[in-house]
C-alpha cells in the first residue's frame, strides 16, 4: 500500500517535471491566425496567406497630427530618412520629391519594354510621324511643359504612355512637400515592413523602432519647431492590429486570470480557513493547466496565446473537483480514505466524461483556435480529475479535513433548497419563453460577419479607414484573380484581360485597377516589343522621312536613336529588376509565384457608387478570371465554419446525451439532468438576443462549456448519494465558475467576452435550475 | 457758393490730374481689383528651341475674383487648367488631376502672376516678384521678375501688357530661352 502510494506520487511528480520541461520548449504564437479559419481550397489558402504574409499585410499607415503643417512636414521627412536607413523597413514613402527617383528612372529606362504602344507599326515611318507629331502637339498644352526635356530621348512619347497607366493610381495630396490628409491636418507616410504582417514579434519590434525614431526626430527638431511637443503619432495597418490585439488579449487574459484566481483563492480561503487545504485544493487545477498546455504544444506544435487565455476556463471547472472532494468528504477526515471515492467519484467521473464528449467535438473543427481549445480542455479536465481522484487523497495528511461545514450545509438546505424547489414550474416556463424568443428571432440569431471576432476596436478600424482613404492606399476588397501553372501563363492572361478592364473603366463600372503586367509584361510581350525596335541605321533613315512636315530636325533626336539601340540589347524585365525599389513590393502583392502554381491578383477599385458585382460578372463572363470579394469571401468562410461548429456542437451534445443515457439507464433521470442544462442554455441565448447581441462562434463554445460545467451539478442532484454539504460544495464550485467566467464577460476582447457572457450566467442558471428540479427528500 | 463749386471741380478733376502725373502700381491694381469676373478667348504661341516653329494653341479664359482662374485650351487638344484658391485641377479627357499649387512652384509662377495681377493683390505680387510698371492707364506694361532662385531657375520674367483694366498679352520667358506669348481677346460680356 505504502509502495503503491510512493509509486503514484512519484509518477505524478515525474509527469510534472516532464510537463515543465515540455512547457519550457513549447512555442507560443499570438498572431491573428486563430481568428482566420484555415482555408479549404489551395487557392483560397493562397489568398489567406496573402492577407497574413503578403505585401498588404506589411503595410503600416503612419499619421502625424498636431503642431503646424511645416513642422509636420519636417518631422515626416526626418522620420522617413531615419526609417529608410533601417533594414527592418523595406520601403518608406511620404510623398517627398525625389523619393521615387529610382522607380522613375527604372521605368523610364525600360519604357520600350513596358509601353503598350510599342509595336512594329509605331516604328515605321508613318507611325513615327504620327507619334512624334502627337508629342509635339502635347508640348503646346499646359500639362506638356515638363515633356520638353523628355522629347529628345523619347519623341514617340512612351513615357507619356506609361504615365497614363501609372497616373490612374490615386495618391495622397501634398502639403508642404509631403503627403497629407485632404484637410491638411495630418502628415502621412506609408511604410512597408520587411517582416510579414503575421510575424507579430517582428511587427512589434518594427513599431517600437518607428516610435523611437519618431521621438528622436521630434527631439532633434524641437529647437526649430517648439510646437512639435504636441504632435502625435498615429499608426495603423494589419501588423499594428496584430500587435495591439496580442497585447490586449495577453493583458486581459492575464488580468482576468489573475483576478479570477484571486477571487477563487479568496473564496476557498473563506470556506476552508486553512492555507494547507487551499494549497492542496489547487494541486489538481495546476496539474491540469500544465497538462493542457503541453498537450496543445505536442498536438499542434504551437500554442496560441488565446488558448492560454482560456486557462481561466479550466480554473473555473477544474477547481471544482477538489472542492467536491474536500467539502463532500465532510469533517470526519474521510477525504483521505476511500469514502468519497466510493460515493461521489462515479458522479464526478461521469461529469468529466460528459465534458470530454462536448470538447471532443471541437477537436474536429477546422478553426485552429477551437481545435486547440478542445484539446486543452480535454487534457486539462482529465488530468485535474485524475489528480483529484488518484493523487490528491495520497497527498493529504492522515485525518485531513476541512473545517466542519455540515451545519452551514444543513442551514443552506433549509433556507435555499426548499423555497427554490417550490419554484420548479419556473424552469419549463422560462425554457419555453426563451425558446419562443429564439424562434421569433431565429433569422438574426447568428452574426455571420467575421468582424464579430475581430479583436480590433471599432475606433481603431475607423482610423485605419480614414488613413487609407487619405493615402489612396490599396483597399483590397475586390480582386480579379487569374491562375496558371507558371508566371508567364498568368502574365499573359493578365495582358489579355487588360483591354476588357479598360472597357469597364470607360463604362464607369470600375474606377480603376492594378495589374502585374503593367510592371512586368509577359516574356512574350516583352520580346515582341523588343523585336519591334529597329536598329540605329534603320531608325535614322526612317526618322529622315518621318520628320518631313514636322517642326523638328532629325539631328535633335539622336538621343532617341541611342535609347532605342540600347533597348534592343537590354535584358528583359524580371521581378529581380525591381529589387530594392518600392515597385518590388507592389509586384509582390500582385503576383504570387509558387512552384507549380502562379496567381495574378488584380485589385479592382470601386467607383463612387460601389462595385456592381453582377454587372462585372456578366462583363467578364467567359474569361478565365475569378472575381473575389475578400470581405464576402472571408465572411463566407467564417459562415462555413460557424455551420461546421454548429454541427460539431450538435454532435457533441448528442454524444453527451448518449453517454448519460447509457450510464443513468433511466429516461426520467436523464431528463432531470438534461432539463436544467437545456433550460439554462435557452435562457442565456434568449438573454443575448434580448440584449441585441448576435451570437458568434465563441458563444457556441460558451454554451458547450455551460453543458460541461452544468452537467456536473445536475448529475449530483440525480445521484443517490447525498450529504448535508452537497449543496454547499456545488455553491462554492459555482461561485468559482462565476468568478472566472463572469469576469471574462467584461473583457473588451470579443472572443473572451462572448465566452464569459455565455458560460458564466449559464453555470449559475444550470445550478439554480438543478436545485429547483431536485426531488431528493432530506432525511 | 462759388467756393463750393470750385471745390467740386477740384474733386472731379483730381483723379485725372493724378493719372496724368504719376500712374503707379497701386493705382493700376486698385482699378484691376474692381473687375469681379471676366471671360476672354486666347491664342498662345510657344517658342521652343527644340522645335523649328512656334506651337500654337487657343482656348478660353475665365476669371472670378479673387482666386478663381480657368484656362481652357481647346486647340490643338482639349485640356483645362482650373485654379481655385491653392488647388490646381488639370482636366484632360475624362481624367482629372488635382494638385496643390504650392508643391509646383514653377506652375505657380505661370498662373499666380496673372491671378494676383487680376485680383489687384499687390502683396502677393511683391512677395514673389520685382515689379516694373511702364506706360499710362490706357496702355501699360507690367514686368515681373521672380525673386526666388528656385523660380528663377525656370522662369526669368513675365511681362503683362494691358489697356485700362483689360489684360491684352502675357509673355513668359523661361530661363532656357524658350518663351510663350499669350494674346487675350476680351469676349463680349
Amino acid at each position: 500500500m505504502k509502495s503503491q502510494r510512493t509509486l503514484i506520487i512519484g509518477l505524478w511528480l515525474l509527469a510534472l517535471v516532464v510537463g515543465a520541461l515540455l512547457l519550457a520548449r513549447a512555442r507560443f504564437s499570438a498572431d491573428m491566425s486563430a481568428f482566420l479559419p484555415a482555408a479549404p481550397s489551395a487557392e483560397q489558402q493562397i489568398l489567406v496567406d496573402q492577407l497574413k504574409d503578403g505585401t498588404v499585410s506589411r503595410l503600416m499607415l503612419v499619421g502625424i497630427e498636431g503642431s503646424s503643417g511645416e513642422a509636420r512636414a519636417a518631422l515626416s521627412q526626418g522620420l522617413a530618412s531615419r526609417l529608410r536607413a533601417r533594414a527592418e523597413f523595406a520601403a518608406v514613402s511620404n510623398g517627398e520629391a525625389g523619393s521615387f527617383e529610382r522607380e522613375r528612372a527604372l521605368l523610364f529606362g525600360s519604357r520600350y519594354l513596358l509601353s503598350p504602344a510599342v509595336t512594329p507599326a509605331r516604328f515605321s515611318e508613318a507611325g513615327l510621324n504620327a507619334a512624334i507629331g502627337d508629342s509635339i502637339a502635347a508640348l503646346a498644352l499646359p500639362s506638356g511643359a515638363w515633356l520638353k526635356t523628355l522629347l529628345p530621348a523619347d519623341p514617340s512619347g512612351e513615357t507619356l504612355q506609361l504615365f497614363e497607366v501609372l497616373a490612374s493610381q490615386e495618391s495622397a495630396s501634398l502639403n508642404e512637400g509631403v503627403w497629407a490628409s485632404r484637410d491638411g491636418k495630418r502628415a502621412l507616410l506609408m511604410v512597408y515592413t520587411r517582416a510579414a504582417g503575421s510575424d507579430t514579434d517582428a511587427q512589434e519590434a518594427a513599431i517600437g523602432l518607428l516610435r523611437d525614431d519618431f521621438g528622436a526626430t521630434r527631439a532633434s527638431l524641437a529647437g526649430r519647431y517648439p510646437a512639435l511637443a504636441e504632435s502625435r503619432l498615429l499608426l495603423s495597418g494589419p501588423g499594428v492590429f496584430g500587435v495591439e490585439a496580442r497585447e490586449r488579449i495577453r493583458d486581459e487574459a492575464m488580468r482576468f486570470s489573475l483576478l479570477g484566481t484571486l477571487i477563487i483563492v479568496g473564496l476557498l480561503w473563506a470556506v476552508y480557513r486553512s492555507a494547507r487545504a487551499l494549497l492542496l485544493g489547487l494541486v489538481p487545477v495546476a496539474s491540469g493547466a500544465l497538462a493542457g498546455v503541453v498537450a496543445v504544444s505536442l498536438g499542434f506544435g504551437v500554442v496560441h496565446g488565446i488558448t492560454l487565455g482560456f486557462g481561466i476556463t479550466l480554473i473555473g471547472e477544474a477547481v471544482d473537483y477538489s472542492i467536491y472532494l474536500f467539502i463532500q468528504s465532510g469533517s470526519a477526515g474521510a477525504a483521505g480514505d476511500g469514502e468519497w471515492r466510493r460515493r461521489f467519484w462515479p458522479t464526478v467521473r461521469l461529469g468529466v466524461m460528459t465534458s470530454v464528449c462536448g470538447f471532443a467535438a471541437l477537436l474536429f473543427s477546422g478553426f485552429p483556435g477551437l481545435a486547440q481549445l478542445g484539446l486543452y480542455s480535454i487534457a486539462g479536465l482529465v488530468v485535474a480529475a485524475g489528480v483529484t481522484r488518484f493523487v490528491l487523497p495520497l497527498l493529504l495528511p492522515s485525518g485531513f479535513a476541512v473545517r466542519d461545514l455540515s451545519t452551514l450545509g444543513e442551514r443552506l438546505e433549509s433556507v435555499v433548497l426548499r423555497p427554490l424547489r417550490r419554484l420548479r414550474l419556473l424552469v419549463p416556463l422560462l425554457a419555453l419563453s426563451a425558446l419562443a424568443i429564439l424562434l421569433w428571432n431565429h433569422e438574426n440569431l447568428w452574426n455571420r460577419d467575421l468582424a464579430a471576432l475581430s479583436p480590433v476596436p471599432a475606433q481603431q478600424q475607423a482610423l485605419d479607414a480614414a488613413l487609407r482613404a487619405d493615402l489612396g492606399a490599396p483597399d483590397v476588397r475586390y480582386l480579379a484573380v487569374l491562375g496558371g501553372p507558371d508566371r508567364e501563363a498568368v502574365l499573359r492572361q493578365a495582358e489579355r484581360l487588360t483591354p476588357r478592364l479598360d472597357g469597364l473603366v470607360a463604362q464607369g463600372l470600375l474606377a480603376g485597377y492594378e495589374s502585374p503586367s503593367r510592371y512586368l509584361p509577359s516574356r512574350a510581350t516583352q520580346e515582341a516589343r523588343r523585336a519591334s525596335l529597329p536598329d540605329a541605321a534603320t531608325l535614322r533613315a526612317r526618322l529622315q522621312a518621318a520628320l518631313v512636315g514636322l517642326p523638328i530636325q532629325p539631328a535633335r533626336l539622336e538621343p532617341f536613336v541611342a535609347a532605342v539601340d540600347a533597348a534592343r540589347r537590354a535584358p528583359l524585365l524580371t521581378p529581380a529588376s525591381y529589387k530594392g525599389t518600392s515597385l518590388a513590393l507592389l509586384l509582390d502583392g500582385l503576383l504570387i509565384d509558387r512552384p507549380g502554381q502562379s496567381l495574378a491578383l488584380l485589385p479592382l477599385r470601386a467607383p463612387q457608387s460601389g462595385i456592381d458585382a453582377a454587372a462585372l460578372d456578366k462583363a467578364l463572363a467567359g474569361q478565365p478570371v475569378r472575381l473575389v470579394d475578400l470581405k464576402t469571401a472571408s465572411n463566407r468562410l467564417y459562415a462555413a465554419y460557424l455551420d461546421e461548429a454548429l454541427e460539431l456542437v450538435a454532435w457533441g451534445m448528442l454524444a453527451i446525451v448518449l453517454l448519460l443515457a447509457l450510464v443513468l439507464r433511466s429516461p426520467a433521470r436523464l431528463l432531470r439532468v438534461l432539463l436544467p442544462l437545456l433550460a439554462a442554455g435557452l435562457v442565456v441565448v434568449a438573454g443575448h438576443v434580448l440584449a441585441g447581441v448576435a451570437l458568434s462562434l465563441l458563444h457556441l463554445v460558451g454554451l458547450l462549456l455551460l453543458v460541461a460545467i452544468g452537467s456536473n451539478y445536475a448529475l449530483f442532484f440525480v445521484g443517490s448519494e447525498r450529504t448535508p454539504s452537497l449543496l454547499l460544495s456545488l455553491l462554492v464550485a459555482n461561485a468559482t465558475a462565476l468568478a472566472g467566467f463572469g469576469l471574462l464577460a467584461f473583457s473588451s476582447v470579443p472572443v473572451l467576452a462572448a465566452l464569459g457572457g455565455t458560460a458564466g450566467p449559464g453555470a449559475l442558471l444550470a445550478l439554480l435550475f438543478s436545485v429547483m428540479l431536485d426531488r431528493h427528500e432530506p432525511a | 457758393m462759388l467756393t463750393k463749386l470750385r471745390f467740386l471741380a477740384v474733386l472731379l478733376l483730381l483723379p485725372l490730374v493724378g493719372q496724368a502725373a504719376e500712374f503707379d502700381l497701386n493705382q493700376l491694381l486698385v482699378q484691376l481689383a474692381q473687375t469681379r469676373s471676366a471671360r476672354a478667348t486666347f491664342t498662345e504661341k510657344q517658342y521652343i528651341g527644340l522645335i523649328d516653329k512656334p506651337l500654337e494653341s487657343s482656348g478660353e479664359l475665365a476669371y472670378a475674383a479673387p482666386g478663381r482662374l480657368e484656362k481652357r485650351t481647346l486647340q490643338p487638344k482639349a485640356e483645362a487648367l482650373l485654379l481655385d484658391g491653392g488647388t490646381l485641377t488639370v482636366e484632360r479627357g475624362n481624367r482629372r488631376h488635382v494638385l496643390k499649387l504650392q508643391d509646383y512652384p514653377e506652375a505657380a509662377a505661370f498662373i499666380d502672376s496673372i491671378r494676383a495681377t487680376l485680383a489687384g493683390d499687390r502683396r502677393a505680387l511683391e512677395t514673389a516678384y520685382r515689379t516694373e510698371l511702364d506706360g499710362r492707364f490706357e496702355r501699360w506694361t507690367l514686368q515681373l521678375t521672380p525673386l526666388s532662385n528656385k523660380m528663377l531657375a525656370k522662369v526669368s520674367r513675365v511681362r503683362i501688357n494691358g489697356a485700362r483694366t483689360d489684360l491684352r498679352q502675357i509673355e513668359i520667358v523661361q530661363t532656357d530661352g524658350d518663351r510663350s506669348v499669350m494674346s487675350i481677346d476680351k469676349a463680349a460680356q
